[in-house]
């Protein structure tokens, strides 16, 4: 059949309308079933197994179950060392996460579209919308106006002070030269621990609020520092959410996911020596990666071997197997006649 | 709606609500309900293929002229008109909803195209109902939480029965005959779906949403897109998950099926020559090839 067309001729040819022959159809009684199979499996679905709904995290619980947990990372924000507080572009001007691909960075390109100053956002503008007790506002006019120097002697005992303790223990009773730092750092406790901090960080000195940035960043932070010790961590790391555990596909409880997430979180976990996971430049360079793959398959009509592949394991002989059963019959009583 | 349908505790008939069995092999690592799914489409898909299609008469092709157009000489040459002779050309009410298919057209792989349309369909239709009370209501309310469930399960039937399309018109090499727009505008529709499954994620206000859209953010960042699109920011993510991304949506899905009705659907790949231009006609038709 094949050797009496030549490629662009048949080419020409499969697009014409088809000279063959036919069958009856009835395209919207097609499409109605469709929609009422659909509706069933879903009806049906839904009954048998409802879906997901985990309620959550707050800034409170975290407080709540892990007082240390929270205290080393509220003291890491004012100390500048958090993740969030050494970023860079979109949030800031650090370098912790900025990425790049050979010399070119996105990221950079575009800088500061979302400004975030960790110590301000997250502890010092909270701690000063509270109503002000005498030793709180001597705390921190202290901490406003201490040295760099000064600062760095506070945090380093405080650090002593909260190191080495269980993120779920109580804040110690003293920490010997941390200055004004256990009652800032007290303070915020408390105000997390009554829930109060999680409106603060939404709210902003806005009536409504549509944009988390600010506490899932907050909480975020002691998932960075702390990996799955902290509350955070602990709960994903359980959920098997955690990108390292292709967390992308999944979902909480025992629903499906997103499992055409496959491709793009597999990259990720290979066990290659460098793993992307743990690179630096691991998600821009699985974004490059998935970049020329997805444009790969919107041009598989044009790209060879992608396109010939079909050609050379003919599944189609299987699909059309009636149409090449007659055609072949026919042909066959043709040469007969 | 039935009493005994909608569930009062929120739970299915089958509880989920506990931790998933999770697999091991070397690096993969995968859940049950994952692993499930992804065996059922492998399913659907080989038995697609195996089973045999419904029988049918065949019909021979009276119609050997039906491509052409007559011209509509009322139509005048006003941009209407022009619209309309336009629209007639490539679209004749014949081409649009026809009654008849060609003979070869006859395999259960061909269905995953219309259920994608009926899961799409669906997808859209639980949505809007989600929208009414707004983004949080379903969290409290169980018909709320019965509909998110019908929104996520038409999702996951969506992406499955675009897939398994997919995977059907690559091995039909369906864009034969000039149809390569046709398979562009479906993967398309295929990456924007998954951002927009992903969007709708972001807007569940729950432990999941919290999460995915913590995690993403660098990714986001990375691509220079984070500066843009905040997967933090709830308000944007939602805006974006029930206004622009299914409107983009539609319109290339329009498209793409359009496509289908104006290419009509692909010959199979070693159609013979007496098919492809007509029983009648021996030699090349001159006309054909324009
Ligand atoms: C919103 C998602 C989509 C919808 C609603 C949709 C719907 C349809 C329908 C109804 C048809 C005609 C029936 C059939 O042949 O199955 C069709 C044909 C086709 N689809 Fe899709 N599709 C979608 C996504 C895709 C994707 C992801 C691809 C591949 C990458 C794709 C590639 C094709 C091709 C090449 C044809 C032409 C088939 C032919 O000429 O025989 N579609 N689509």
């Amino acid at each position: 059949m094949k050797g009496q067309l030549s490629g662009r001729e048949r080419s020409q040819l499969e697009a014409v309308h088809w000279r063959g022959p036919l069958r009856h159809y009835d395209i919207l009684k097609e499409a109605t079933i469709a929609v009422g199979i659909v509706l069933v499996l879903v009806l049906l679905l839904s009954w048998v197994f409802s879906s997901p709904d985990q309620p959550p995290v707050t800034l409170r619980q975290w407080a709540q179950a892990q007082p240390t947990g929270f205290s080393q990372t509220a003291l890491s924000e004012l100390a500048g060392t958090s993740d969030s507080a050494q970023y860079g572009p979109p949030y800031n001007s650090g370098s912790q996460e900025t990425q790049s691909l050979g010399p070119i960075s996105p990221e950079r390109l575009f800088g500061v579209r979302i400004p975030v100053n960790s110590a301000q956002a997250f502890v010092l503008r909270p701690l000063a919308s509270l109503p002000a007790t005498p030793k709180l506002r001597a705390a921190l006019r202290s901490w406003a106006a201490a040295s760099r120097a000064q600062r760095r002697r506070w945090v380093a005992a405080e650090q002593r002070a909260l190191s080495g303790r269980r993120l779920a223990s109580a804040l110690p009773r003293s920490a010997p030269g941390a200055g004004p730092l256990p009652e800032l750092l007290g303070q915020l406790l408390s105000m997390a621990r009554s829930g109060a901090l999680d409106a603060q960080l939404v709210a902003q000195g806005n009536f409504y609020t549509t944009n988390y940035t600010k506490p899932l960043l907050f909480l975020g932070d002691s998932w960075k520092a702390q990996k799955s010790k902290s509350y955070w961590g602990e709960l994903v790391t359980a959920g098997h959410l955690r990108s390292s555990q292709w967390g992308v596909m999944n979902e909480t409880g025992s629903w499906p996911g997103q499992p055409w997430l496959w491709l793009y979180t597999m990259w990720y976990q290979l066990p290659t020596n460098a793993p992307l996971s743990t690179s630096p430049n691991g998600d821009i360079a699985v974004l490059a990666i998935m970049s020329v793959l997805s444009l790969a398959l919107l041009l598989v009509p044009f790209i060879p071997v992608l396109r010939d592949l079909p050609r050379w394991i003919p599944l189609h002989r299987w699909i059309w197997r009636r149409y090449y059963r007659q055609a072949k019959a026919e042909a066959g009583g043709r040469g007969s006649r | 709606m039935a009493q005994g349908f909608v569930s009062q505790s929120g739970q299915g008939l089958i509880n989920l609500n506990h931790p998933d069995h999770y697999f091991h092999w070397g690096f993969l690592l995968i859940s049950l309900a994952n692993l499930v799914v992804i065996a059922i489409m492998l399913a659907l898909f080989i038995l697609a293929i195996a089973l045999p299609f419904l029988p049918s008469t065949s019909l021979p092709n009276r119609e050997k002229d039906q491509g052409d157009h007559q011209e509509d000489a009322a139509a005048g040459s006003t941009w209407t008109g022009r619209l309309r002779r336009f629209g007639l050309r490539y679209l004749p009410p014949n081409k649009l909803l026809p009654d008849t298919q060609p003979a070869y057209v006859a395999s259960w792989v061909y269905v995953f195209g219309v259920l994608t349309i009926g899961g799409l369909v669906m997808v859209i239709v639980t949505g809007l109902l989600l929208a009414i009370a707004g983004p949080a209501w379903w969290h409290f309310s169980p018909l709320g939480r019965f509909i998110n469930s019908m929104h996520l399960w038409s999702v996951e039937l969506f992406m499955g029965f675009m897939a398994i399309h997919l995977w059907g018109k690559y091995w039909m090499s369906a864009w034969r005959g000039k149809r390569q727009l046709t398979w562009i505008t479906g993967v398309l529709a295929f990456l924007v779906a998954i951002f927009e499954a992903f969007t709708g994620y972001l807007s569940q206000t729950n432990f999941d949403s919290q999460w995915i859209a913590f995690e993403s953010k660098d990714a986001f960042n990375a691509g220079g897109i984070g500066a843009f699109i905040n997967p933090m920011n709830f308000g944007q993510a939602l805006m974006l998950h029930i206004s622009l991304l299914p409107l983009v949506l539609i319109v290339i899905a329009g498209l793409h099926v359009l496509l289908v009705r104006i290419r009509g659907v692909v010959p199979p790949a070693e159609a013979g020559p007496q098919d492809l231009l007509g029983e009648d006609q021996g030699a090349m038709d001159p006309e054909v090839g324009q």
